[in-house]
């Protein structure tokens, strides 16, 4: 009898402040999409570095003048560098029919580069990506060394753009949730004053006191569960709309969001949005509803 | 029954004490009439008894418990053996008096099965057989009265706090919540009432402590207003 008592409280308080509850329930839904969008790009960004970073090369490009001599030195010093996992030989061959296919679209330009045009190279792979600016110093005063490319270069400015998005999703979360939590310490506010001869009533006859706050908290945890169960429909709808739809591209050149790690980011919105509301709920009852 | 032991009370920002050292003993069953003019101190006495305010200096015993100690976790459970009835009733507007009395049983986890079987039978106690389903605004300030005396009681407590009930009555109204109130005090219940009520306190003939500006200046077994 008392959890239906305390139940049909929550709806009807609720219900009561209809308006406030839409306010709060929409502040907390946005502000957990950009939570659990920027969640996302946190797991995504990892993946995507364990995926890379696996596969990443260093390409030392040879001069055209390279001498027999040179290129079996600096293969035996590669290969027993201990900073060096793997070392590939790629012939200038090698690299004309690397290049073929891949610009096999634009024969064009294929019939332009003659195959001894192409620099041959060592693509090696480190040990641990991170030294690639002592494999640089160690090696690229050395005689019949073009160039050192290192492709972690590249990859580490798609990495900072996709870095800067999630820490702009995560900054307007959390002004959101300042909103949020602010609309949730207001709408339990009204609450507890249009229900302030009951509680008083309440206190008077020795009421405990989980059983005067406990309507006023679930009623704010339903709101964040409701903002929660929102928030994660809306990034569903951009998984389907956007990343699968209109950035299809963009998200097949990146790795693809799998639907498991949309899924992961439900409880964990759930989670933030139900407790963050019940504390608030509850420090805000601790100064309205003194014992 | 109820203990207090040299109990001084500032309120916060006030010039003088509202109680000064005050050290009162009410033995169970009695009934104690605390009078005083506006502003005496009276009414803190209850609200110390209910631990909505605690003392500064002294100690408050009701029941054998220390309530100035007390943890406010174990609030609740101390008062519902205290009832309570003040001047302005309290009563839940949108409630009729059987609702209101329910209400007082079922947010302590008392379940409806109790509240059928008790409400009606301490509604039939305090003169209100067959107006159990009228709302407060439907009834007069007498039966309004009755209706917060019975859900005060409807627990049998040990003590049942009075702060001036019959501030808002008339005379006749007056006389008839105070045999209400003598009738519960017969069953065993420890009355303590605030009031400034002459009439009244003539009329009953009971413990009458007097209090100006904070100190006990008249302590009497069978009393006068005085």
């Amino acid at each position: 009898m008392r959890l239906k008592y305390v139940l049909s409280e929550v709806l009807v308080g609720l219900w009561r402040n209809v308006t406030m509850t839409i306010a709060m329930i929409i502040t907390m839904a946005v502000s957990l999409t950009m939570l659990g969008a920027s969640g996302l790009m946190y797991l995504q960004v990892d993946a995507m570095k364990d995926a890379y970073y696996k596969d990443i090369e260093v390409s030392i490009f040879l001069t055209a003048g390279v001498t027999e001599q040179q290129r079996t030195e600096l293969q035996t010093a590669l290969e027993g560098d201990p900073l060096v996992r793997q070392v590939k030989y790629e012939s200038k061959q090698e690299a004309y029919e690397r290049f073929q296919k891949l610009f096999a679209d634009s024969p064009d330009l294929v019939k332009a580069v003659q195959a001894d045009k192409l620099p041959e190279s060592f693509r090696i792979n480190l040990v641990n990506p991170e030294q690639y600016e002592q494999i640089l110093n160690n090696y690229k005063d050395r005689e019949g060394i073009d160039d050192i490319i290192d492709q972690r270069r590249l990859l580490e400015q798609i990495f900072s753009i996709l870095g800067a998005i999630q820490n702009m999703a995560l900054v307007s979360a959390s002004i959101m949730a300042i909103a949020a939590l602010l609309l949730v310490a207001n709408t339990i506010q009204v609450a507890a004053y249009s229900k302030r001869r009951e509680v008083a009533v309440m206190k008077l006859v020795g009421a405990s006191n989980w059983f005067i706050q406990a309507p006023f908290v679930l009623e704010a945890v339903v709101a964040g569960m409701l903002g929660a169960i929102i928030g994660f429909g809306a990034l569903v709808l951009g998984k389907i709309f956007l990343l699968d739809g209109s950035l299809r591209d963009l998200t097949d050149l990146l790795t693809p969001i799998e639907w498991s790690t949309v899924l992961l980011m439900f409880p964990f919105m759930a989670g933030v949005g139900g407790l963050v509301s019940a504390v608030t709920a509850w420090v805000t009852l601790r100064f309205y509803l003194r014992v | 029954m109820i203990q207090l032991e040299q109990v001084t009370k500032t309120y916060p920002k006030a010039s003088r004490p509202s109680l000064d050292s005050v050290s009162v003993s009410i033995e169970k069953g009695e009934f104690v009439f605390f009078i005083g003019p506006s502003g005496s101190g009276k009414s803190t006495i209850i609200k110390l008894l209910l631990h909505e305010v605690t003392p500064n200096k002294g100690r408050v015993m009701v029941n054998q418990k220390d309530v100035t100690s007390m943890r406010s976790w174990k609030i609740p459970n101390f008062r519902r053996s205290i009832g309570c009835v003040f001047q302005d009733f309290r009563l839940l507007p949108n409630r009729t008096a059987y609702e209101n009395v329910a209400f007082a049983l079922e947010v302590i986890g008392k379940t409806k099965a109790v509240a059928r079987r008790v409400v009606p039978e301490v509604l039939e106690l305090v003169g209100l057989g067959g107006k159990e389903h009228r709302y407060p605004h439907e009834l007069s300030g007498g039966e309004q009265q009755r209706v917060a005396v019975a859900r005060a009681f409807v627990n049998r407590p040990l003590i049942l706090l009075a702060d001036e009930p019959t501030g808002n009555l008339d005379p006749d109204t007056s006389i008839e919540i105070m045999r209400l109130l003598d009738r519960i005090n017969r069953t065993g219940t420890t009355v303590v009432m605030v009031t400034h009520d002459s009439n009244i306190v003539n009329q009953m003939r009971r413990r009458v402590i007097e209090i100006e500006s904070g100190r006990i200046v008249r302590d009497q077994a069978r009393g006068v207003y005085g």
